[in-house]
């Protein structure tokens, strides 16, 4: 039956599509547990090209940590208050700030870390320290933060509760505390993850921000795989699998998770569309 | 009550108004002006027409990311309506695989090109068993390619499931009923549909190939994407103005590009990132 | 008879008009009291610019220029909402999703600094009252749409407002619940003796809880009075026609004269008597018959006229296609020759 032949077809297309972006991965990791790559899985397991990794970049580990917290922690505080604001003033001026706040995102790292050079590499003491690298990274993932919080505001008719709050007597910042913070911690909770896999992740920026005494993660991993044996390459992008792979299953779930309790919306998929490359 | 909570709104957006100003608007202006001071002046934004190396970098970055786009697109709707459509056993699996790759950053990408494609990789060994020359295209244009398309595919998949989703299944019956074949219900009636969510995660995918830089840099081809004219423009070069005007109109592109897709399909792509 | 002591508060609202940013003008300059204690429901169809004057009274809007709101000669039209203590029930109830009933219910309460102890006596004794006792610890999204009314009251009586403002809050329910909750809501009102705004589309709604009904059409008032005014006496074409039905047969088609009518009669389908012998007033062909159950209604072709539809109680049913004599009954005659609205 033609339609049989039509599905098992497809379903051979997307395994191979599937294994196109899984082998690689599984190479990889092997190629970190193994003794000698060239050899292969015979030469044996090994765990010691990862505590060479660690011997070698422990630094980059805390550091890109580190970083992923501190911006977290920023977005959170300046993010959620400004997509409170853009939820609540729909108009053009939101609209318009809006595309302002996303433009980050489409403009390359790049030039955003070009032209944090330009203007502040002059100052000697921030521009060697963590927090230059930081500022990139918030300026790329509060976009990401401020549209997930406020995808779930359009969702809910906070509107309504707040009317509801204040015809209780609660003020504004009590109504803000009580009801519409509580409320979009969905999107607070999806916007968190994305930004911390954002940041754990980025590379354009964090390459031209950076310092030899500021080095992530993903610099790291850039150095290694120019300088260092197949195996210790293999083994940092390893650890940093395991870094990322626990925010992205924890995404998958809750975007899952979502998707099945709510029958008719639109329902904000947790997804980064524009990860830079 | 709108107006009586204009302070208050005011005070909530300061802090990322601030920040914001402070280290994006203004440096970015800075960069235009610095991408005019160099010695052309601001012809160097026409550079990008005017010096051979510039064109070839930005005509090699438009094809790659144009073939990218197609052949994700074409991939993530094979696999994307698949998905959607049937029900099975493992079903969930796939999908979290597909969408795996969605966080790695393009330099791990590029590793992962060579573990399959480089000197010793997968595809090199194998095809050395079977047919006695090694296969090696890491390093090409087909390992550029291998890259970007590694890391749209989950990106395209996902927004072309989100929109499959909402196909109303009653317009695929009525053509059915009327006669048309498997081919061209999807020809008359699937594609027409998905149009919007094609084009918009086509837009996605072809800035995120313009402006990507990590997985060119891993790969250190001979073929200089405009990421890393840029960038050697910046380190090698020490041309600050090149490398401003230029990263100024690879920003401009990229963010054409996306403005299309967030218009075309509404406020749901902006909202949720 | 009041246990609650809700200090009962007059509402003045003087020459209040609201305009909105786009340009719409929702509401034109309106005067009206409401005495305290009173339940005043604000009638019409969607637009009419009723949820408009609830809002004004509530404070989640402000008047245009030169409009005054008023709760008992105290001048309130420059308090926000959360100043005014009023109680309000919206038509999606706006229950906070991230709390139980128990603290929707305290709410009001929480924000105003009451001992935790007081606290929940109140609401135990709120609860109890909407009989909701056992839904104390849910959540918002396990209630039905029953419960979720229940707790919006009491949500919002709890606090002891001055006044009490509905909007439409049986809207979203199906037919039965609503007449249930109808009554429930009635005794509740009696019961508290609160000033209470009540805004609907439905007739029977507003007729059986109004003291006073205010009925509103394209932002003004049509015409305010007691559901047996508005209904009897109505002041105006908008009013006659919204409320119920109104047959209007012009003179012409009369089949006998009737003392001081102009040009046309207008009557309700009730106020006719099926007449065999004697004068009849008019008389026309079934076209149609329906049982309803307490009543049969018929529509009959009349020459000159158009359609009369008549209700009758009687047994005797109507074949199709008979001839059937009417009498109208002489207290069933509408005129809208000038029933003043008080306000």
């Amino acid at each position: 039956m033609k339609h049989r032949n039509l599905f098992w077809l497809q379903l051979a297309f997307t395994l191979l599509v599937c294994a196109f972006l899984i082998v690689p991965v599984v190479l990889s990791v092997l190629a970190g547990v193994t003794e000698n790559f060239f050899i292969g899985l015979r030469s044996g397991l090994t765990l010691r090209w990862i505590g060479e990794v660690w011997s070698l970049y422990a630094e980059t580990i805390y550091l890109s940590l580190l970083i992923a917290v501190a911006c977290l922690a920023v977005t959170l505080v300046i993010g959620v208050p400004a997509a409170y604001v853009l939820a609540r003033k729909e108009g053009r001026i939101a609209r318009v700030i809006e595309e302002i706040i996303v433009l980050p995102v489409a403009v390359p790292g790049l030039a955003i870390a070009l032209a944090l050079i330009i203007v502040y590499g002059g100052f000697r003491d921030f521009r060697t320290s963590w927090a230059f690298i930081l500022v990139g990274h918030v300026l790329y993932t509060l976009p990401f933060m401020v549209r997930s919080v406020l995808a779930v505001l359009s969702i809910i008719n906070f509107r309504e509760l707040e009317e509801g709050a204040a015809s209780l007597g609660a003020t504004f910042w009590q109504r803000f505390f009580t009801v519409v913070l509580p409320n979009a911690k969905p999107g607070i909770l999806a916007g968190s993850l994305m930004v911390l896999t954002l940041s754990v992740g980025e590379f354009n920026l964090t390459w031209m921000l950076h310092t030899p005494m500021t080095k992530t993660l993903p610099v790291g991993l850039a150095d290694s795989y120019a300088s260092m044996r197949l195996e210790i390459a293999s083994a940092y992008t390893l650890v940093f699998f395991i870094m990322i792979v626990p925010l992205l299953v924890a995404m998958q779930w809750l975007s899952r998770d979502r998707r099945a309790r709510t029958v008719a919306q639109e329902q904000p998929l947790p997804t980064s569309r524009t990860f830079s490359q | 009550m709108d107006r009586r909570d204009y302070p208050q709104l005011i005070i909530m957006i300061l802090p990322a108004a601030i920040v914001f100003t402070a280290f994006f608007l203004v440096p970015m202006a800075r960069l235009v002006i610095v991408g005019g001071s160099g010695e052309e002046h601001w012809a160097a934004y026409a550079s990008i027409i005017t010096k051979p190396r510039h064109l070839e970098s930005m005509v090699a970055t438009l094809a790659l990311s144009i073939g990218v786009t197609v052949a994700a697109l074409t991939v993530a709707t094979v696999s994307g309506l698949f998905l959607v459509r049937n029900r099975f056993p493992g079903r969930e699996i796939l999908l979290s695989m597909l969408t795996f790759p969605l966080a790695f950053p393009g330099v791990v990408i590029g590793f992962l090109v060579i573990m399959l494609a480089g000197r010793q990789g997968l595809i090199g060994e194998v095809s050395k068993l079977l047919s006695g020359d090694k296969i090696v295209f890491a390093y090409s244009m087909a390992g550029l390619f291998t890259g970007y398309l590694y890391f749209s595919i989950p990106r395209v998949i996902l927004t072309i499931m989100a929109a499959a989703e909402k196909l109303d299944p009653a317009l695929e019956e009525a053509a059915r009923s009327l006669g048309a074949s498997p081919w061209r219900v999807v020809r008359d009636v699937i594609l027409p549909a998905l149009k919007p969510g094609l084009i918009a995660s086509g837009a996605i995918c072809f800035a995120t190939s313009m402006g990507a830089f990590g997985t060119a840099f891993t790969l250190a081809t001979n073929i200089d994407v405009l990421p890393m004219t840029i960038y050697t423009e910046f380190t090698l070069g020490v041309n600050l103005a090149g490398a401003a005007s230029l990263s100024i109109i690879l920003g401009l592109v990229t963010w054409a590009a996306l403005f299309i897709a967030r218009s075309l399909s509404g406020a749901t792509v902006s909202a949720s990132g | 008879m009041t246990t609650i002591e809700t200090a009962s508060t007059a509402i003045t609202l003087h020459q209040c008009a609201k305009t909105f940013v786009n340009g719409t003008r929702a509401l034109e300059p309106v005067n009206l009291k409401v005495t305290a204690g009173e339940t005043v429901v604000l009638l019409g169809p969607s637009g009419c610019g009723k949820t408009t004057l609830l809002r004004l009274i509530a404070g989640l809007d402000e008047p245009d220029q030169g409009g005054r709101v008023l709760f008992n000669d105290e001048p309130v039209t420059n308090l926000p909402i959360e100043k005014r203590n009023v109680g309000m029930v919206f038509q999606s109830y706006a229950l906070f999703p991230n709390m139980t009933v128990r603290d929707n219910v305290a709410y009001g309460l929480a924000v105003r600094k009451i001992s935790v102890a007081n606290i929940g006596v109140r609401v135990d004794e709120m609860l109890e009252m909407m009989h909701i006792q056992d839904l104390a610890d849910r959540r918002i999204d396990q209630l039905s749409g029953g419960q979720r009314q229940r707790v919006a009251l009491a949500r919002a009586i709890a606090v002891r407002p001055r006044v009490l403002l509905l909007d439409e809050p049986l809207t979203a329910l199906d037919a039965l619940l609503r007449d249930r909750l109808r009554v429930e809501i009635d005794e509740l009102l009696r019961h508290l003796g609160i000033t209470a705004i009540y805004v609907t589309h439905d007739q029977a709604e507003a007729m059986a809880l109004g003291d006073r009904i205010v009925v509103m059409s394209k932002g003004q008032i049509a015409q305010i009075g007691t559901p047996q005014e508005i209904y009897f006496q109505p002041a105006n074409d908008f009013v006659a026609d919204f409320i119920g039905t109104v047959n209007r047969v012009p003179v012409a088609a009369l089949s006998s004269r009737i003392n001081g009518v102009k040009n046309e009669v207008m009557f309700r389908p009730q106020d006719v008597d099926i007449v065999t012998d004697g004068e009849a007033h008019l008389s026309g062909c079934v076209a149609a018959a329906f049982f309803l159950g307490d009543r049969t209604r018929f529509v009959l072709d009349v020459a000159g006229s158009g359609q009369v539809i008549v209700e009758s109680l009687c047994r005797a049913s109507q074949v199709v296609g008979s001839q059937v004599s009417l009498r109208i009954r002489p207290e069933g005659l509408i005129s809208l020759a000038q029933a003043e609205h008080r306000s």
